[in-house]
């Protein structure tokens, strides 16, 4: 049986607004329980830090339960912590080490400017989904949903590229800050669904022309984005991006 | 004020339709001139925000979070509900309607709930039309599922992901919306008042998350879809930001609360591990298809395996107790969320739960896999297993998952007519934040149904009721002395957290809070404990006035600021939890009142005195809360004791 409880060294970025000069902060944190969550083990350095009378660390979170993905910290060095496949909050303090020094950042990329401490804006995502994230069809107008089947292999597919949560690891990651994993999942949900096909090659056009337009970086094919994303999307996807842009560009009917 | 729910007259078969056919409309020319204001962004918000916004409304959205994207609407895993009789077993929209009356434990309105089944196929419709990828058999078609409190596969599903699916497809029509203009989307915003003016609902104080500053919005009717109030048990499973705070104004300022006391508590959640415990996690209830729930049948070896010198595979077949089973034959592993919770808490306050505490039952998977093997479990529930194990170190595939009871859902809320208005006029409440078609209990797969088919299919035809006499108004003027006033009451209250000055943080006065809400208010209550819980609750109450301590500003980005405003307000509706659980001296469906069981142990409802809808009517910060009553005419189902035996 490990150890039941850690004592810890935390370094922590502090930053009182966007325009603001940040820098870390080292805290000490005693008998951490190894069952707690990484960021049930930031409440209770905040606990402390208000019995202490200072400014808790501002940190964004929300479902702690790996799916809403609003929790968003550069832990050691990769985004969401060292464990594959999970978010901040569903890491637990069983994978860290008694005595660790723990550094923790915000995301950091120029299209996500930090708000404060650890909180960053990540508007520009939704900028990029409503520029072309949606099949145009109004409410009452649907058809029946058995109407067009659709190959168990393509619904498997589209749904591994939709389960993207948007939390903006991939770009945290990337040296380049790109999004081409954030947007080639929705572009790919579409593009293999029938339902997606009237909008294909516009959609795929506006997205890209959008996330260019925010500042994110291209993609040199490194993979921290698909290494980092929690919920495993395939840089398969990016593959398939390109593809749809090029044939948008270059093919008839655009 | 009396009650009056607008229920049409006519068959139960017919009052939609006819309804549809004969309410007022308002011309596209009218409707670019009406503001409407829609309040939170999940299942209900998304989809009534993005549906008004298509008919040519003009719509302000609203969300805490920092995108509409994440509303907890999201986390739902198991599916969505719909009479679409794919599976050609029998499923009708009077099947889920009678299922639906019956599973709330006859205390839901008759004709919002066939309501509810009539649109329930449509869902499906339209999510499949905008992408949502449903699961699928190998023909290509929909595939479903069984949940609890049902004997007809009726369930849509999305993996263990159903919600998020929902959720990511009402939010790409809300964002087409957006990009057109017709929706101005704020994000990081939190409604922090109504303002009424002349009786009427004319918009909202916002506080801007961001920066602290508060924001007058004006509107012809404000829409509350900001869900439900479980956090007020501090440990639930909904997200860490869900509150309560835009409904409780919402009361404050007329609208009744109904039902405030029925709560789900679901019986699939991983049990409490430690103190520092911020939220309890749901496993869905899908897994009850084929996970099997039992207990050690003997309390020596539940201590034994409570002290780890036992564990489950140690104990033979005639060892253990599947009691869900053994007491309910008929629906097994299947019985509704309410009568599953009970046995289980029954169980371990005999001494033979299972974990460390002791409280916890075996969901076990291992004839399950034996039978169809692990790939068919995993394709079924692999994310969910490996969701498991990362929480708590174990494999479930090798060992039975440990599971507690936890809440989860209010089916309470702001009480609503037919048209989904509540008592204040032009203030309109949707999806868990009403107090809704689910009774005093809700059954799997439901909530989402509910939630869109009040956004996509309910409110887009209601609110035009209301607003028909609203064409000639024009804008409404937030410099006007209500909205002054408003804002300035708003900030005082900032003002008067900041100034406290005390010792304790917001967090610390919230657990003490859920504590005292589970204890007395949890899955059994009773007039001793319930009546105890209100001087505890009024002295937390005024603990909390005296001693919270606040850091930084109120201009600034500070969301323990924001959870000051959330825990008052959880402690206010707490009392009045309290209050109604104490009025309703009956079992039904989430509401185990001690007092009324029948000899077997079973939830004895009172039909006779108890069947209504509870609305409380707020009176002042002091004052007790005044209780009206709408009571329910059952013309079609006929009220029985539900058994599932």
């Amino acid at each position: 049986m490990s150890k039941e409880s850690l004592n810890l060294t935390l370094k922590v970025w502090r930053q009182k607004g966007s325009k603001d000069k940040g820098k870390f902060e080292t805290y000490k944190l005693k008998e951490v329980s190894t069952h707690a969550s990484f960021l049930e083990m930031m409440d209770v350095l905040n606990e402390q830090l208000i019995t202490d009378n200072k400014e808790p660390v501002a940190f964004d979170h929300d479902c702690r339960e790996g799916i809403c993905g609003m929790c968003s910290m550069y832990i050691n060095g990769r985004a969401h912590g060292p464990q594959r496949g999970t978010t901040t909050c569903q890491l637990h303090m069983r994978h860290f080490e008694d005595g660790e020094t723990i550094t923790i950042e915000p995301w950091r990329a120029k299209p996500f400017p930090v708000l404060k401490d650890l909180v960053v804006d990540r508007s520009a995502f939704d900028e990029i989904q409503r520029a072309g994230g949606y099949v145009s069809i109004n409410t009452g107008n649907a058809p029946d949903g058995n109407a067009v089947p659709i190959a168990k292999k393509d619904a498997d597919e589209a749904f591994n590229a939709a389960a993207c949560i948007g939390c903006g690891a991939c770009v945290a990651a990337c040296k380049n800050a790109s999004a081409m994993l954030f947007v080639s999942a929705k572009v790919s949900q579409f593009a293999l669904l029938p339902q997606g096909q009237p909008e294909r090659k516009e959609r795929v056009g506006k997205m890209v022309a959008k996330m260019d337009e925010l500042g994110f970086g291209n993609c040199t094919n490194t993979g921290a984005c698909e290494a980092e994303c929690p919920k495993g999307i395939s840089i398969s996807n990016i593959a398939r991006m390109n593809r749809e842009y090029l044939g948008a560009m270059l093919g008839p009917g655009n | 004020m009396k009650l009056d729910s607008k229920i049409p007259a006519g068959p139960i078969t017919d009052k939609w339709t006819k309804f549809k056919s004969t309410v007022r409309l308002v011309s596209p020319a009218n409707k670019r001139k009406l503001d409407i204001i829609v309040v939170g962004t999940g299942l209900a918000g998304a989809s009534a925000a993005a549906s008004l916004a298509e008919l040519g409304y003009k719509v302000k959205a609203f969300c805490f979070q920092d995108s509409p994207r994440r509303a907890h609407s999201i986390a739902a895993q198991g599916g969505i509900n719909a009479a679409k009789n794919y599976q050609n077993d029998g499923d009708s929209t009077y099947r889920l309607f009678y299922d639906t009356v019956k599973g709330g434990d006859y205390r839901a309105r008759e004709a919002n709930v066939y309501r509810l089944a009539e649109v329930s196929a449509s869902i499906i419709d339209q999510c499949v039309a905008q992408g949502v990828p449903f699961a699928r058999d190998y023909g290509g078609l929909l595939d479903n599922r069984s949940f609890g409190g049902t004997q007809v596969s009726r369930t849509f599903y999305a993996r263990g992901q159903t919600g998020q699916q929902l959720l990511l497809g009402a939010y790409s029509a809300l964002n087409r919306q957006i990009e057109k203009g017709q929706v101005e989307m704020l994000s990081r915003h939190e409604m922090v008042e109504v303002v009424m003016i002349d009786g009427k609902a004319r918009g909202i104080i916002a506080r801007n998350l961001i920066t602290g500053e508060l924001e007058r919005h004006s509107a012809h009717a404000v829409v509350i879809a900001s869900g439900g109030y479980g956090n007020v048990f501090y440990l639930s499973t909904n997200a860490m930001g869900s509150n309560v705070t835009a409904a409780w104004k919402a009361h404050k300022q007329g609208a009744y609360f109904g039902n405030p006391c029925f709560t789900q508590i679901h019986p699939t959640c991983l049990p409490q591990s430690g103190e520092y415990q911020s939220k309890l996690t749901l496993m869905s209830e899908s897994l009850r298809n084929d996970g099997r729930v039992w207990v050690p049948k003997h309390k020596a070896d539940a201590e034994a395996i409570q002290q780890g010198k036992k564990v489950a595979s140690d104990l033979p077949e005639e060892a253990r107790d599947y009691f869900l089973e053994r007491k309910y034959p008929a629906f097994g592993n299947l019985v509704p969320r309410d009568v599953a919770s009970r046995a289980s808490k029954d169980v371990c306050d005999e001494g033979r739960g299972v974990a460390p505490t002791g409280l916890a039952v075996f969901l076990d998977f291992r004839d399950s896999i034996n039978r169809l093997g692990q790939d068919v479990i995993s394709a079924r529930y692999g994310n969910l297993f490996e969701m498991y194990e990362k929480i708590t170190g174990d494999n479930p595939y090798k060992t039975p998952m440990k599971i507690y009871p936890a809440v989860h859902y209010t089916m309470g809320g702001l009480w609503v007519d037919y048209n989904l208005m509540t008592t204040v006029p032009g203030l309109y409440a949707i999806g868990e934040a009403n107090f809704s078609e689910h009774g005093a209990n809700r059954l799997g797969a439901s909530a989402l149904m509910q939630g869109l088919a009040d956004g996509y299919f309910v409110l887009p035809y209601t609110i035009g009721d209301y607003l028909a006499d609203e064409i000639a108004t024009g804008k409404i003027d937030t410099n006007q002395e209500a909205f002054v006033a408003a804002e300035k009451a708003v900030a005082d209250r900032y003002k008067q957290f900041m100034s406290i000055g005390g010792k304790q943080s917001p967090e610390s006065f919230h657990r003490r809070l859920g504590k005292i809400m589970w204890e007395y208010c949890g899955m059994a209550r009773s007039e001793e404990g319930l009546t105890k819980a209100i001087g505890l609750i009024q002295d937390l109450r005024k603990e909390f006035w005296s001693d919270l301590r606040l850091s930084g500003s109120i201009d600034e980005f500070n969301p323990e600021l924001d959870k000051a405003m959330r825990v008052a307000d959880f402690i206010e509706l707490g009392e009045l939890m309290v209050r109604d659980a104490l009025n309703r001296n009956e079992s039904c469906g989430g509401h185990f009142r001690l007092e009324s069981q029948t000899e077997e142990g079973e939830a004895k409802r009172d039909d006779e005195n108890y069947a209504y809808v509870s609305a409380w009517e707020y009176k002042g910060e002091n004052a007790e809360p005044v209780l009206h009553k709408e009571n329910l005419e059952f013309e079609v189902v006929k009220l029985t004791q539900r058994s599932y035996k």
